[in-house]
């Protein structure tokens, strides 16, 4: 096995146990960037200096690992562009918070990945630089927005990525390369330095191979920083140790299997399954009836979700890219992608005068709605179950005139990332056919995460479905 | 609601956005069939349900007034990234109207 294919957990202990060495994780990382960037489009630019720097660190709990982020972070010693041309070439003079911290605990980043431009879809088909490719197989989707980092863990061209979700954005890129990501409670990792799309949703998180690797970086990122006045002052615990955890007695809910998108899907039935499986693991399984109204034991329609996010997402999309005027960085606002503009001016619109209280205010009401509907599906359920999308990857130019294509792909995330839950996508089947995965998302309570990384943990060893899942050294 | 190329027009002045004819008309039946979605928001009651702008429960985040050092950009970095600068200073375009005598 070539060390680019292990996972973070044996990496660790390899380079740990001097079986493996810095000069052979770089070299086999970077072949495979060579061999496979060409076709793929993983990453935007890479660092040239990584094995030198991640020899100037490999003291530190990373030990050096070389990690994928997502071109929406800001960073000094590579260009920072959120794959768009307005900031081509940018060079950021400050470094994110979750980048510094990265690089505290010893993880060298080795390239800037592709992404949907402002992190605005669900494919990463609306970067200026071209769309990335699912590994998997080539002449599908990544899904997006983290599309790049979700496709560099799937192509084993990094030990571990950085991604950032709204949406969906590191949840549904995770399922569609069959990659394992998680997505924090809001609040949760500091978003300062990261190019902001919606702020009161943006939330970054690891992708890994496994969950134990997601968990180890996420452990290693968390926690309140004070240049982020959003960021929590809550304690952050060891997220690893939850990995661990039985599950024996947990309460969980399965969600939007009766929703006509859904009823009988193949992503459907791989949840059905996990439900059975968990319940032999000692877990109490509930099925949650879906509602078009907020009324005890049942889920309000993702269907509302939708409206709402499009409405919150676009209206501080609007206000957030205002800045791009090219006078400080970057270039003026002609040179914004079609998605782009597309996102800005129907903010502008629904948050203009005589629309803001018929759009705004009313998609702000309904979104008070959906997190009473969480706060009391949580205090009967430790776990919410849905599959992370209605399907598989779809095939290279799926996102092509569709404006609601994201919203529509992200339609099971929508619910519980504008209540500001945390979620994990584990793989939840593999298609030997075509190479392509289904993902299931775990969703838990606020600050919750080591609940749902135990349940997703407790999946992976029990399914073959993750192919490093069981990965020995 | 519907969009016309006009509602388009004015919209992209407001948010300061170029547009070509062919955008603007592709855009009206875009931004039309958006809003047919937003608009599903009109069938649910919240009468008396407060609007959620931020989900942390964090309130009235302070911090001290005093000037971090650490976060300071010097002069050159502070430039560094502008296309045009003159004597250490951003180069903007004429905002005032030209015509008006002072």
């Amino acid at each position: 096995m070539k060390t680019n294919e292990l996972t973070l957990t044996n990496t660790l202990k390899l380079l740990s146990e001097k079986k493996i060495s810095l000069t052979d994780l770089y070299g086999d990382t970077f072949a495979a960037i060579k061999n496979l960037n060409p076709t793929l489009n993983i990453y935007l630019s890479t660092d040239t200096d990584a094995e030198k720097k991640a020899r100037s660190v490999q003291n530190l709990p990373l030990m050096g690992i070389p990690v994928a982020v997502k071109d929406n972070f800001c960073t000094k010693d590579l260009p920072t562009t959120a794959s768009s041309r307005v900031l081509d070439g940018y060079l950021s003079p400050y470094e994110s918070t979750v980048t510094t911290r990265l690089h505290a605990a010893g993880g060298v980043v080795i390239g800037k990945t592709n992404m949907d431009a402002w992190a605005h879809g669900s494919s990463t088909e609306t970067s200026d630089y071209g769309a990335t490719k699912n590994p998997n197989n080539p002449g599908f989707l990544p899904g997006g927005s983290s599309g790049g980092s979700a496709a560099a863990i799937a192509a084993n061209c990094a030990t571990i990525a950085l991604g950032s979700e709204t949406a969906g954005s590191i949840r549904q890129p995770s399922a569609w390369c069959g990659v394992v990501g998680l997505k924090p409670t809001y609040g949760r990792v500091s978003r300062y330095g990261v190019i902001a799309m919606g702020s009161s949703l943006d939330s970054p998180g690891p992708i890994g191979k496994t969950v134990e690797d997601a968990a180890l970086l996420f452990e290693h990122i968390a926690g309140h920083d004070p240049h982020d006045a959003t960021s929590s002052p809550k304690s952050v615990s060891k997220f690893r140790d939850a990995v661990h955890r039985s599950i024996k007695g947990m309460k969980i809910g399965v969600c939007y299997g009766d929703h006509p998108k859904l009823k009988g899907t193949p992503a459907s039935k791989a949840v059905e399954s996990a439900a059975k499986l968990f319940e032999s693991l000692g877990a109490k399984v509930e099925f949650i009836p879906l509602s078009s109204e907020l009324k005890p034991h049942t889920i309000l329609t993702p269907d509302f979700a939708i409206a709402v996010y499009t409405v919150v997402q676009r209206g501080e999309v609007s206000s957030n890219l205002a800045r791009y005027d090219g006078i400080r960085y970057g270039s003026d606002r002609s040179k914004f992608g079609a998605e782009a503009k597309r996102r800005i001016m129907l903010g502008t619109f629904t948050l203009s005068k005589g629309y803001s209280d018929k759009y705004y205010v009313k998609a702000q009401q309904v979104r008070s709605l959906y997190i009473q509907n969480f706060k009391d599906l949580f205090s009967d359920f430790d776990i919410l179950l849905s599959p992370t999308s209605p399907g598989y990857a779809l095939p290279i130019g799926a996102s092509a005139n569709s404006p609601m294509f994201g919203e529509l792909e992200d339609m099971l995330l929508e619910s519980s990332s504008i209540s500001g839950l945390p979620g994990i996508n584990v793989p939840s089947f593999y298609d030997s056919k075509t190479h392509l995965y289904l993902g299931m998302n775990i969703v838990a309570d606020y600050w919750k995460e080591e609940t749902m990384i135990a349940a997703a943990a407790a999946f992976e060893r029990e399914t073959p479905f993750n192919r490093w899942g069981k990965q020995t050294v | 609601m519907h969009f016309t190329p006009d509602d388009v027009k004015k919209v992209s002045e407001l948010a300061s956005i170029p547009l070509t004819q062919q955008e603007t008309e592709t855009l009206a039946t875009g931004f039309t069939q958006t809003m047919k979605v937003v608009d599903t928001l009109s069938s649910v009651g919240v009468a008396n349900v407060e609007p959620t702008s931020q989900v942390t429960g964090l309130e009235n985040v302070f911090r001290e007034d005093e000037i971090d050092t650490t976060r300071m950009f010097s002069q050159t970095e502070a430039l560094a990234n502008a296309k045009t600068t003159h004597n250490g200073y951003f180069v903007v375009s004429r905002v005032l109207d030209q015509t008006i005598d002072p």
